[in-house]
This record gives C-alpha cells, sequence and structure tokens, in this order.
C-alpha cells in the first residue's frame, strides 16, 4: 500500500517511478517474466529474443550469436535501472527501430522485472 | 497429418535473416515496397476474412510485430514436433498435441503470407538442433514435462499477443492479434487441465 502510494506521489510529483521504489520485488518479477517475458526470452538461451543471464551491466546489442537490428545494435546503451525502465516502459520510443514492441505498463512490476533480471546477472 | 514428419519448411532454413537496414532505410524500403496499400491485402490473408480488409493503416512497425510473432509459431511448431518425436506422448496426447501444432502451421502460413503481402521478409525457421538446445529437449523426461514446456510456451505466446496489441498501427492487426491469444489460450487452457493444473483463481489473468 505505501509502495503503492509512493509510486503515485513520484508519479504526481514528476520524478521517475523507479527513484520511488529502491528496490523491486524478484519473486514477483521472476513471475511476470515467466508469465510475460518467456514466449521470447530465456535466462540462458537465445531465442524469439536475446538471453538475459548477465543483461544487468551489460551493452545492449552485444550477446554473441543473437541477431539484433542495427537499430539496437548501435544504440549505445548500457543496461542498468533506468535504460530498462524505459525500455520496458516502452522500447519502440526508446530505440526506434528495434525490434520489441511489449510494453510493461505498470512502474511496479518493471522495477520487480528489474529486480529479477538483476538477480541474473552473477 | 503425422507429427512425426519432418516440419513443413517452407521457407529457408537457417539464422535469423530480419531487417538489417538503418531505420529510416528501412522506413524508405517499406515506403517503395506500397507497405500501407498492400495491407489490406495482408489483413485478409491474416484475418480469413475479406471484411477485414476494409481500412488497413499497416505499417513497418507492424510487420516488425509479425516478423516476431512469426518467430514465436516457428518456434512452438518445433516444440510439438520434438515433444512428438521423443516418443513421450501417448493417444490421446499425442493427437490433441497434432492439432495444437497444425493450429501453429496456419498462423505460421498466414503471418509468412501477410509479411510478404505487407513488401517484409519473414524471419527464417532455425535448425530443429537450435529450437532443442533452446529449449533444453534434452531434458524432457516424460509426458508431463512436455506438456509442462508447451504450457509455458503458448501461455507465453497468449501473452505476447495480447501485449503487443497496443502497439499495432493498424486496429485491424490488433484484432487478429487478440485472435491469435485466444487460439494460444484455449491451447494452454487444454494442457493445463491435461496436467491437472488449478485454474486462475483471479480474473484478468492474462496479458497482464
Amino acid at each position: 500500500m505505501m509502495t503503492r502510494l509512493m509510486a503515485t506521489l513520484a508519479l504526481l510529483a514528476g520524478a521517475t517511478p523507479i527513484a520511488a521504489r529502491a528496490e523491486g520485488d524478484a519473486v514477483h518479477g521472476r513471475q511476470i517474466y515467466e508469465s510475460r517475458c518467456i514466449a521470447c526470452h530465456s535466462p540462458d538461451a537465445n531465442r524469439v529474443g536475446p538471453m538475459h543471464r548477465g543483461v544487468f551491466g551489460r551493452k545492449a546489442g552485444t550477446v554473441a550469436g543473437y541477431a539484433y537490428s542495427n537499430a539496437l545494435k548501435s544504440a549505445g546503451v548500457v543496461w542498468n535501472d533506468q535504460t530498462l525502465d524505459r525500455w520496458l516502459t516502452n522500447p519502440q520510443a526508446f530505440i526506434p527501430g528495434q525490434k520489441m514492441n511489449f510494453k510493461v505498463a505498470s512502474p511496479e512490476d518493471r522495477a520487480d522485472v528489474i529486480a529479477y533480471l538483476k538477480m541474473l546477472t552473477p | 497429418m503425422s507429427i512425426i514428419e519432418s516440419p513443413d519448411r517452407t521457407i529457408a532454413q537457417g539464422n535469423y535473416a530480419g531487417p538489417a537496414a538503418t531505420p529510416l532505410g528501412r522506413r524508405q524500403m517499406f515506403r517503395a515496397a506500397g507497405v500501407t496499400t498492400l495491407g489490406a491485402a495482408a489483413i485478409s490473408i491474416l484475418g480469413g476474412c475479406k471484411s477485414m480488409a476494409a481500412t488497413p493503416s499497416a505499417s513497418e512497425n507492424d510487420v516488425q510485430i509479425l516478423n516476431v510473432a512469426l518467430g514465436l509459431e516457428h518456434e512452438a511448431i518445433n516444440a510439438y514436433q520434438l515433444g512428438a518425436q521423443s516418443g513421450l506422448l501417448q493417444k490421446p496426447v499425442l493427437e490433441v498435441a497434432v492439432l495444437f501444432q497444425s493450429q501453429h502451421k496456419q498462423h505460421r502460413d498466414a503471418l509468412i503470407g501477410a509479411i510478404k503481402q505487407m513488401g517484409g521478409t519473414p524471419v527464417a525457421e532455425k535448425p530443429m538442433a537450435e529450437y532443442a538446445k533452446a529449449l533444453n529437449a534434452g531434458t524432457l523426461k516424460d509426458q508431463a514435462d512436455v506438456l509442462m514446456l508447451a504450457a509455458k510456451l503458448e501461455k507465453g505466446a497468449a501473452n505476447a499477443y495480447l501485449g503487443v496489441i497496443p502497439s499495432f498501427d493498424s486496429r485491424d492487426l490488433a484484432q487478429i492479434s487478440g485472435r491469435l491469444a485466444a487460439d494460444e489460450t484455449m491451447h494452454w487452457t487444454v494442457l493445463a487441465s491435461a496436467l491437472k493444473q488449478a485454474l486462475p483463481q483471479k480474473a484478468l489473468s492474462f496479458g497482464a
């Protein structure tokens, strides 16, 4: 309840939601990942989308063996809390011309997924 | 149709062959190919209904989404093929798997036709060995393992088709994405029932 209130206040104040929710819930993030992301992604295999283990701190478009769009390869983005939040909010707006068109609308869900992705990085 | 047969590979095998041009270059390419004007025929192919071709507004972005969907369908077809070839599926489960695979093949063929009509290049199917490795097919030990893998992929696909609906420029294609999601949801429901999994207790459990 308090978390939702903080997120709402952050939105009203114009702050980024992720800043108001310092740490996401990785357990819930995993549930979301295995329900919504799993169609294209896996932690340890390139499928329709690239593998995610080690994504945190990695430069976008650099997983070996995955055929990225030129847009992502040339984006010069390093994945962290802020860039992942922008990506999951609206990937096409963040990096036009990339291939993913799936958005995670809820700031809390994004924070939880990011917390899970962070766990996948040793 | 036997699921044991090799998949009907109507397009060249190989690695992903998605668009490789710059965003601007691709936009120009699609404009030159008449993406918008061909959208009606593409939507007709996907929807199987000429009335769906009324006022399309398909775009390069929509082709990109359809190609990701095609990648999902390639994987689903190969997942069912791997399950059947494993010898772990018994009748009548095997017959249901054959039916679901055939529906994924219909999705695939419709998507390929639509992407081509819209001036795009359909993403290529990979060799089955790559799907087997990516899906950890070697760990499947019994029928329940196969069904759990299928259920996971079907639920993910349903959520993916629902999730991209707001991203379509064409409202007609968005509706078709909903229809594809309905097929995947039906598959998941049957698989979950076979596995005796509990039904979702809350409404609106898909797509969120």
